[in-house]
């Protein structure tokens, strides 16, 4: 087994990286420590947090790649020969990618959703509806559903336990709503785990037109969605930052050059500019066929770049706000008092202007996420989003496009990606509510 | 006299905390009754409970107003739309703010008579230009159709002034109506207000927080403190003969002298200015061409001796602040020499500048916005420590150097693992001065240090100011509009006007014996209490 990481898994990493860094340097803190207090003191910012977290461990868990070693049938050759890219979450249902069906099947169905055509056994041709290939036949549903929630309980409760015992051991009292976030993560595993446990046994939400898992590629989809949302937003912030500050604070030319810079690029319609990113992309791969081992880097590539756009052309409206606040925050007396000090222009960016700006960073960071969760299903409907043999939530819309057209309606595959990217950008965005009323010094009363 | 107001035992409270207890007064026709108190005393909140504006969190727990034996709480809100403006009306401190920038003012004066009395077109404009030529603008008809942002302040706080007359009303409510204007502007509103009175047979509630506006304004005083009213007295009274010991502290605090401690000798000086000119360009058009220049400091020349302070006076606009800003090499002079120390600062780079950079300190005009919210006292103090050199490069040393300035400065130790929004606005100048401090610095531009803080709190930061100055030998260069406290502080005083210096000399000669025109108007502008001596309060 080897591992190999994608350009985007390791981009992933770095981030995490950089947030647990980042979050270990804060906590000394006590100023910013007690406004994250504050920010999960609201019960809905605590569940909603718990289901981002829940989130982004599907993200990670798809963000490691390696290639299985394949059982050679040639024993004479000494190389070993490997296969197709998996991931760890790809294991976790390797049942779901090897049992596919012929084509569309309902939610927990046992027969095809359409009828065939069939020669029976008397050489008669009727049209039927062909049983399912791996689906149990011995009608035990709620059996196994009990037993998987219970399974799941079991889980969900002994995490919370060990969560408690840490607490106690800890012995600090805290006055986080810790029953909302319990109770969220009970909900999430409980769910999660019934609806693994039958996966073994039927395809719980329905099959797609070639037969594929439907829970499978909403699962796949999840990091699709996470990574534009927070990859772009971590491409843009550095331009805005750097480029919004330098405006406001050097003023004269370099203000000139920028404003020109950001009003041009805004005027310019933004799908213009990514489809035309996108496309140019797709027929250099394509006339580089040989840059890819297999298909999944390829798909890989084209995210990393549809994502390199999405933050090009994004990072205007941030830069406008940080140059306005710029310029009001270079004008106030403690910045004066520095000057007259002698520090330098790099320091006072660093110690008084960038920590004041950075509430109306983070507000706009998880503003943006929802937006770019919705913005890639929108390109990818239109056809210039990821690579078409990518697992997305766009890409599913897409495909819904011809089923919701078909009598009676295929649902499943619209249904699943609208409520998996409904919980994710719902969760977003009641946090950010939330981290914009703390963080906001206009709130304050 | 009958009377017009009355405050009845009103008690107001925000969920069990009471901020109001137990205020009562009463206002006679053609009265006009001061209401004094530092910020947080509860005088805002008494207007505002008149004209029945409370926000909705404080509630009335006990008590009444009576406006011309009707009580105004059992009236309903309909009823009371109609007393407010026409029975009742108020003049606020800020009247940029007041005054809605689209309309012109005219009409902003027209609504309020269409509204209250029913005028039709050409009455309303007769009325309007009668009420202008009443508060005594200038031009009124032309006036009529300008907009607020052609005004200057004073002119606008007439426009207010008018509004608030147009119906006119029984009682005039003026909350700190001249605080945010200059000295001479003040005394013409207060001039103005105060003719009204005698022409309408009006009654005033005035609010402030200045004693020496008091002494020349009101008939009847009350001193509010933490929501109580401490002593209420005929005005002449009040100032001969003060009651509680806050009101004798308030007026000890407002009148306060320096000791004289002056031996006459002359110093060698430390800063000379001379000749010092600071043009700004006026940018116009796509190719940001210079269309002229804007004269903040046109030729001053002044110098300070060493452990000596030196006042500059002169009111908004007259480029006192643009001469501090030059001193700190903050913004670039046009021309002229600067010299500090027989060192011309002028010629000097950034990186030659720095030593003198230590030397030379400056304590704003506004606590709050002086110290960075987001870093601790401790590091507030230590930055310039760090940037420029002063002391001990170890931390250790540099805490323990941070804890001594704290304690010089009247705060504890402790203070500094705390950040900026903990503490007072007195408390916050301290921090400040501290934060000069810090580098050992040999002159301190302080730019308007006090004029942001209340009469007590003034004092105690100017009383500081002093002991520092005696201590280390510190001079000062005390940048003010406030005529009232530079016989407190300065030995010398400079007097400007429009980037000039139109005089200059030692306190009592400037103060006693001015010579020029505008330090006499200025002079004769400002407030004054009555002329008792200090022992009078102890």
């Amino acid at each position: 087994m080897i591992l190999t990481l994608l350009w985007t898994d390791i981009m992933v990493w770095i981030l995490l990286f950089t947030i647990v860094v980042w979050s270990w340097v804060v906590s000394g803190s006590p100023q910013v420590k007690k406004q994250w207090h504050t920010i999960f003191k609201s019960s809905i910012a605590m569940a909603s947090a718990t289901v981002l977290l829940f989130y982004l461990l599907f993200t990670l868990l798809d963000s490691v790649h390696f290639r299985l070693a394949t059982p050679s049938t040639d024993t004479k050759s000494q190389q070993v020969q490997y296969g197709e890219m998996t991931s760890l979450l790809d294991l976790l249902f390797s049942h779901n990618i090897k049992n596919t069906e012929r084509t569309y099947s309902a939610p927990f169905a046992t027969h095809e959703y359409a009828k065939s055509i069939v020669v029976d056994a008397n050489g008669v041709t009727k049209q039927a509806y062909l049983p399912l290939k791996h689906v149990s036949n011995n009608n035990d549903l709620l059996q196994k559903s009990m037993f998987a929630i219970f399974m799941g309980i079991v889980m969900g409760g002994s995490l919370i336990f060990l969560h408690m015992v840490w607490r106690k051991k800890r012995g600090f009292k805290s006055e986080l709503p810790w029953r909302t976030a319990y109770l969220t993560l009970l909900f999430l595993t409980v769910i999660f785990t019934w609806f693994y446990m039958l996966s073994y046994h039927y395809h719980v939400l329905g099959t797609d037109k070639v037969g594929g898992d439907v829970l499978y590629h909403s699962l796949k989809s999840i990091r699709t969605g996470v990574l534009i949302g927070v990859l772009t937003t971590l491409i843009m912030l550095p331009v805005a930052i750097i480029l919004g500050v330098s405006a406001g604070l050097f003023g004269g030319w370099v203000d000139d050059v920028i404003q020109y810079l950001y009003t041009t690029l805004s005027s310019i319609p933004g799908v213009l500019l990514i489809a035309a990113g996108v496309l140019s992309m797709q027929v250099m791969m394509d006339n580089n066929p040989t840059w890819f081992e297999t298909t999944l880097e390829r798909s890989d590539l084209r995210l990393l770049f549809l994502i390199l756009i999405l933050g090009i052309t994004s990072w205007t409206g941030l830069c406008r706000l940080l140059r306005a606040e710029t310029l009001k925050i270079s004008q106030i007396e403690f910045v004066t008092a520095a000057k007259a000090f002698g520090v330098g222009k790099f320091t006072i960016i660093r110690r008084h202007i960038i920590p004041n700006l950075m509430h109306i960073i983070l507000i706009s960071i998880v503003l943006d996420f929802s937006g770019l969760v919705l913005a890639e299903a929108v390109l990818s409907y239109v056809g210039v989003g990821v690579d078409p043999t990518m697992h997305s939530w766009g890409n599913m819309i897409n495909q819904a496009r011809l089923e919701m057209a078909r009598e009676p309606m295929v649902w499943w595959s619209l249904f699943s990606a609208f409520v998996f990217m409904f919980i994710l950008v719902l969760a977003a965005n009641l946090l950010s509510d939330r981290i914009q009323i703390v963080l906001d010094p206009r709130n304050k009363s | 006299m009958n009377s017009i107001l009355n405050v009845e035992n009103l008690s107001l409270t925000i969920g069990k905390d009471e901020i109001l207890k137990n205020i009562s007064f009463e206002i006679k026709q053609g009265e006009i009754f001061a209401l004094v108190g530092e910020s947080g005393s509860g005088k805002s909140l008494t207007s505002l409970a008149i004209m029945r504006l409370l926000p909705d969190v404080i509630s009335v727990s006990c008590g009444d107003i009576k406006l011309k034996k009707k009580s105004l709480f059992a009236l309903p809100e309909y009823e009371m739309q109609k007393v407010r403006g026409k029975s009742i009306a108020m003049i606020f401190q800020e009247p940029m703010s007041a005054l809605n920038p689209v309309m012109t003012v005219g009409a902003q004066v027209a609504e309020v008579l269409k509204i209250h009395l029913g005028l039709r077109n050409d009455a309303v404009k007769m009325k309007v230009v009668s009420l202008f030529k009443e508060v005594a603008l200038k031009d009124p008809e032309e006036r009529y159709n300008w907009y607020p942002h052609q005004l200057s302040g004073g002119q606008k706080q007439r426009v207010m002034i008018a509004i608030a007359l147009a119906c006119e009303p029984d009682l005039l409510i003026a909350d700190e109506p001249t605080t945010a204007l200059d000295v001479t502007i003040q005394a013409q509103i207060l001039e103005l207000l105060k003719k009204i009175r005698e022409d309408r047979k009006l009654s005033i509630l005035f609010i402030t927080h200045d004693m020496a506006v008091v002494s020349q304004m009101a008939d009847r005083v009350a001193v509010m403190k933490e929501g109580e009213i401490l002593e209420q007295a005929v005005c002449k009274e009040f100032f001969s003969n003060p009651q509680h010991p806050y009101t004798q502290s308030l007026l000890r605090d407002a009148m306060e002298k320096k000791e004289d401690s002056k031996i006459k000798e002359e110093g060698e000086k430390l800063l000379e200015v001379e000749d010092l000119k600071v043009h700004f360009p006026i940018k116009k058009g796509f190719f940001q061409r210079t269309a002229g220049y804007v004269k903040a400091v046109d030729g001053v020349t002044l110098s300070i001796p060493r452990g000596k302070t030196l006042a500059l006076v002169g009111e908004s606009g007259s480029g006192k602040s643009t001469i501090g800003q030059a001193i700190l090499s903050l913004v670039h002079m046009t021309q002229g020499s600067i010299k500090f120390e027989n060192k011309n600062l002028a010629t000097l780079s950034e990186r030659a500048l720095k030593p003198y950079r230590r030397k030379i300190q400056i304590v704003f005009q506004d606590p709050y916005s002086a110290l960075n919210p987001r870093m601790t006292i401790g590091n507030i103090i230590r930055e310039g420590m760090v940037s420029l050199g002063v002391g001990s490069k170890e931390r250790a040393a540099q805490d323990e150097h941070i804890k001594e300035l704290l304690l010089k400065v009247d705060l504890e130790a402790e203070h500094a693992r705390r950040y900026p929004h903990e503490f007072s606005g007195g408390q916050r100048q301290r921090i400040g001065i501290a934060r000069a401090l810090a580098v050992e610095p040999e002159l301190i531009i302080c730019d308007e240090p006090t004029s942001a803080l209340d009469v007590s709190v003034r004092s105690q930061v100017l009383k500081l100011l002093r002991k520092l100055q005696e201590e280390s030998g510190v001079s000062y260069l005390f940048i003010t509009h406030d005529l009232s406290i530079v016989p407190t502080i300065a030995d010398e005083v400079a007097v400007m006007k429009e980037g000039k210096i139109v005089e200059q000399g030692s306190v009592e000669e400037v103060m006693e014996n001015p010579q020029e025109e505008y330090t006499k108007t200025l002079l004769a502008a400002a407030p004054k209490l009555p002329n008792k001596n200090k022992e009078a309060y102890t």
